[in-house]
């Protein structure tokens, strides 16, 4: 245990030192807070949806809603369109840190008297992977809080924001974001074990945020509706494929090859 | 300080990476206490020889023990036992000096990790820039603090892979001395390097390797066996008769005549250089000295490496 923590705050204190790693690392979360902020600011109120009645919404929006009704499900509709884009900041994240945690002490030399050291690689991976997690998790649930802070202040049916707090939410903040989180993790780390160049590592590893982006573009489109039920199958799934994804990522971390290949 | 116990042994150490065999039926034994050099050509093999018995990379054949425990089975308790100076620092370079110490002591489970961090930036002379970022360190003292972060868990066997290689004769000469130190306190040193007069002076005993073992001795003895021991004796002037004078003892042989000097090689010079001088003055000759001609390692190195190329390209 003391050799995870002392992985952990050694990362970040390689990666919080850095201003520029630390200003991409924040972007991100800092936008996706602000946005919807910024759409609830002119939307003011359902007062611009008045009028609507739930028989002009389309049918999915009745299970989402539940006893809300016409211009309060819209908005509600339009506040819950963020929550997948809120899943995407524990999955971004982590990758600036994670994509560079292996290659980074490769091309710095500093991996081989890692290695030399009696640290495990279950010890090594672990503590690269919670050096990522633990902030992305946090900028997540701060990020929400601020969300819901702002929606509370600017949205004037207290039923809409207090369904913020349903378990929709609650389990997809606080259970399937640290579960992505995880899984980007472990394919950043795989992927960093891999390559030797951390720009390589940071570029492949990107392309493993689509299957989020994509989820964001199908609730859009009306394609996929997200509710309580889609949440909970989401957070099962995850769970086993980042039981899969970590026994990889041990197995992918060849400390011979990554030695004896890095020049 | 040597101890007769061998606390590193190998028998047939190979390591190949595909095709290339990189070390090939390495036979050696190393005992407690002793400094014991690797000297070879770029690529001899002598970093995989390293790495192996650092339990970093596993053997392809034969068997390799370090401080009692098996290399390839026993890896993780070699890893509490060795302390490795990689031939690159290999530093945290935003992190500071004690903070780059910290943390490798947390990954040996140093108990008293401010103690030990204090103590070897002290020894080594960085106790003033402890809070410094090490990127901001000069080579040498990242060599120095590299050292310290392979000592902090006080290992048993310290590899030391090319320590003064790239450094200003300053600093190599302050990790020369630091090496020294260690092999004053009892430390078994794993020393490879290409400085040659540097194994030469630190090393009870060398191997020369080029992906085989070649030669195995203290540095002394390899020059004996490689050279013989040769006296040169000073004279007024020479002349033929001196020459043929020494020709005539069974233990005197290669004598040549340079300027005012004879060198001859000699068996045995302690007890039969009084012999050769009484003949040279009953000849006539005019001693003014007597002494050994020194042999460098870098003769033996060459003359080694010398016959390998001549083998590999059919000289006879």
């Amino acid at each position: 245990m003391e050799r995870i923590k002392a992985i952990i705050i050694k990362e970040w204190r390689e990666v919080f030192k850095n201003k520029f790693v630390l200003f991409t690392v924040s972007f991100l979360p800092l936008m996706i807070t602000a946005l919807p902020l910024v759409i609830l600011y002119f939307a003011g109120s359902s007062d611009g949806f008045t009028g609507i009645s739930t028989a002009d919404l389309p049918p999915q929006f009745e299970s989402l809603c539940g006893s809300l009704e016409g211009s309060d499900c819209m908005l509600y509709y339009i506040v819950t369109q963020f929550l997948l884009l809120f899943m995407m900041v524990p999955v971004i994240v982590p990758m600036t840190i994670a994509s560079y945690s292996i290659v980074g002490e490769k091309t710095t030399r500093t991996l081989e008297p890692l290695l030399a050291t009696p640290v495990t690689t279950v010890e090594i991976l672990i503590g690269k992977g919670l050096a990522g997690v633990i902030p992305a998790v946090l900028t997540t649930w701060i990020g929400y809080l601020i969300y819901a802070a702002g929606a509370y202040i600017m949205v004037s049916n207290p039923a809409v924001v207090s369904k913020l707090f349903d378990p929709l939410w609650m389990i997809a903040i606080f259970l399937v974001g640290p579960l992505l989180s995880l899984m980007g993790v472990s394919i950043s780390v795989m992927i960093s074990s891999r390559v030797n160049d951390p720009r390589v590592a940071e570029q492949i590893s990107g392309i493993f945020v689509l299957p989020v982006v994509g989820l964001f573009i199908g609730q859009m489109t009306g394609m996929l509706l997200v509710n309580e039920t889609f949440i909970l199958w989401l957070a099962a799934v995850l769970l086993v494929l980042d039981t899969v994804l970590f026994y990889f990522a041990i197995q992918v971390f060849q400390r011979e090859t990554i030695l004896s290949r890095w020049k | 300080m040597i101890n007769n116990r061998p606390i590193i042994v190998t028998e047939k150490l190979t390591k190949s990476f595909g095709e290339n065999v990189a070390v090939n039926q390495l036979t050696l034994s190393v005992q407690q206490g002793e400094v014991f050099g690797l000297l070879g050509p770029n690529g001899a093999g002598k970093t995989t020889t390293v790495r192996m018995l650092a339990a970093l990379l596993v053997p392809s054949g034969g068997e390799a023990e370090v401080a009692g425990f098996k290399v390839g089975d026993e890896d993780q308790e070699i890893r509490r036992k060795i302390g490795l100076l990689p031939e690159a620092p290999g530093l945290y370079d935003s992190l500071s000096a004690e903070q780059n110490l910290a943390f490798f002591g947390s990954m040996y489970g140093v108990d008293n990790i401010a103690e030990q961090t204090q103590k070897y930036l002290e020894l080594l002379g960085l106790w003033n820039r402890r809070y410094e970022p090490v990127g901001t360190f000069s080579k040498g003292m990242r060599q120095k603090l590299a050292i310290a972060r392979a000592l902090l868990h006080e290992p048993d066997v310290l590899f030391l892979d090319e320590p003064t290689s790239g450094l200003d004769p300053q600093a190599s000469r302050l990790v020369r001395e630091f090496i020294e130190d260690l092999k004053g306190e009892g430390r078994t040193i794993i020393l490879t390097t290409h400085n040659l007069e540097e194994a030469d002076r630190l090393c009870d005993r060398v191997a020369v390797i080029s992906g085989h073992l070649l030669a195995l001795d203290a540095p002394g003895e390899l020059r004996r066996k490689i050279f013989g021991r040769k006296v040169v004796f000073h004279l007024q002037e020479t002349n033929q008769g001196l020459i043929e004078a020494l020709k005539r003892f069974p233990f005197v042989s290669d004598v040549q005549a340079v300027d005012n000097k004879i060198l001859a090689a000699v068996e045995n010079p302690e007890e039969q250089n009084p012999q050769i001088i009484r003949a040279l003055v009953e000849g006539g000759g005019d001693v003014q000295f007597v002494g050994e001609l020194r042999r460098r390692l870098e003769d033996v190195y060459l003359e080694l490496m010398g016959a390998i190329e001549d083998d590999k390209y059919g000289k006879n």
